[in-house]
């Protein structure tokens, strides 16, 4: 065998206690908050129609920035992985997919129904504001299910509703770039969705969104020149859940009126931005090095930042749990599992993201755990070119931590 | 016609198969496939990382 004995495989085999194995096990009902957090700003909606209190609309906004949070940091950090014969039993049910498809139905109800009460009901504009905003936390949950489902690239029905499901935000070639684009230049200064050190969540966007369609073009056009086909053909799979976007939006936009406009924009924006700061956080400065040939290593457990907070791992379909992700893509998220000894974040992802958005803060939490993960050699990190030189000066010191 | 394995995910090419969604029709022999070609199931394993399957 060619494998690279590595931690992941050590990992794997370490005991498991029958508490922990029943409590990956009962964690299926968890997983359908899956289902559940999309159904909230429906929820929200329905109790702003009934009270006239438009300011509910907002309530999706509060329950990512506070509430999740709130919650993550009272449930504490789980370490619980399956066994291998658990790993077997849990990959092998269905159950699991049948909650993604629960998710995928749920996500276009709440984007429809939130759509139907922005325009048919009398709310101030700021309160539709919070509408669209809810609707586009919602959109940015939509794109973890399609990331779960568009990664099972042998199973049709999971990639007919990550399709589905990621056209909820007109964000249907995210699947292609994420496969074959992101999975392969991860954490390398050329892939435009890993964030460098030093560059602000507001620069990396602007690198991220067009580099990462580009590259899914790119992608989907070479493999259908290798099919004989034109890229511009019903083939393109970002063009089939592009058209699914179009067809949406259109309709909504005929029945509800013009207010679908900026309700669908922001709310697309706004499931987009969610994605950004994913990546944002997910690989944050860190850099896999080329070897003598000039090829990078092989993407390892340490190259992606890692959260195992409880709860916000059970609502974002252990996305945290991002080592054993990129060492197995195909992983599906009921068996992926903890690692010691990986990049890990303050908190889960809700209360990073939040972070994320503003730079100093962001900075000095995370540039300290980064210049310490590379101990101190800031020629082993992915830093933001702009930066180089004010970085270096500032951080590198690779005596003082051997 | 011969089979080869990926070593992260235990996807086989086999070449009576191929890869038909990726572009590489039944019949398509590994020698043929570019030194590139990505694993077309967890794409993170390239041609010269699988494993020749004996049998």
């Amino acid at each position: 065998m060619t494998k690279n004995p590595n931690v992941v495989e050590v990992a794997a085999s370490a005991p498991v206690s029958d508490q922990d194995s029943a409590w990956i096990k009962s964690k299926r009902y968890w997983y359908l908050t899956s289902i559940a957090l999309p159904a909230i700003p429906l929820v929200s909606a329905f109790f702003a129609v009934q009270t006239g209190y438009g300011l509910l609309l907002w309530f999706m906004v509060a329950v990512m920035y506070a509430i999740l949070p709130f919650i993550d940091y009272l449930a504490g950090i789980d370490r619980a992985n399956p066994s291998d014969e658990l790993v077997e039993e849990l990959q092998s049910s269905r159950y699991y997919v049948y909650v993604m498809y629960g998710a995928t139905a749920m996500h276009w109800a709440s984007l429809v129904g939130m759509a139907y009460v922005v325009s048919q009901f009398d709310f101030s504009w700021f309160s539709i504001l919070g509408g669209a905003l809810s609707a586009g936390i919602a959109n940015g949950v939509a794109l973890v299910a399609g990331h779960e489902m568009g990664h099972k690239v042998n199973d049709k029905g999971q990639v007919l509703c990550a399709k589905l499901v990621l056209a909820c935000s007109g964000y249907g070639h995210f699947f292609i770039e994420h496969n074959k684009g992101h999975h392969k230049d991860v954490a390398t200064p050329e892939d435009p969705a890993s964030s460098k050190f030093g560059e602000t969540i507001y620069k990396f966007v602007r690198r991220e969104i067009p580099g990462a369609f580009r590259r899914a073009w790119e992608l989907e056009t070479a493999r259908l020149h290798r099919l004989g086909k034109s890229e511009w053909s019903l083939s393109n799979e970002i063009i089939q859940p592009a058209l699914v976007t179009v067809a949406a939006y259109t309709l909504m936009l005929a029945y509800f009126g013009p207010i679908m406009i900026p309700f669908l924009m922001i709310a697309a924006a706004f499931g987009w931005w969610q994605l950004t700061c994913a990546n944002y956080v997910e690989h944050y400065g860190l850099l896999r090095l080329k070897d003598k040939n000039g090829r990078y290593e092989r993407c390892q457990p340490k190259h992606s930042w890692n959260s195992n907070h409880k709860a916000s791992n059970l609502v974002l379909l252990h996305l945290q749990r991002h080592s054993d992700h990129h060492a197995h893509p195909t992983r599906p998220y009921q068996v992926l599992r903890d690692f010691p000894e990986v990049p890990a974040l303050p908190s889960g992802y809700p209360w990073m993201f939040f972070v994320s958005m503003f730079p100093s803060a962001w900075f000095s939490l995370m540039n300290p755990k980064v210049v310490s993960w590379a101990e101190g050699d800031m020629n082993k990190v992915n830093i933001d070119p702009d930066m180089r030189d004010e970085v270096f000066k500032r951080y590198h010191n690779p005596k003082a931590a051997a | 016609m011969k089979k080869y394995e990926c070593p992260d995910c235990g996807y086989i090419y086999d070449e009576a198969i191929g890869a038909e969604h990726e572009g590489y029709p039944a019949g398509s022999k590994w020698e043929d496939l570019p030194e590139d070609f990505p694993c077309p199931d967890c794409f993170v394993r390239e041609k010269p990382d699988f494993v020749l399957k004996e049998g």
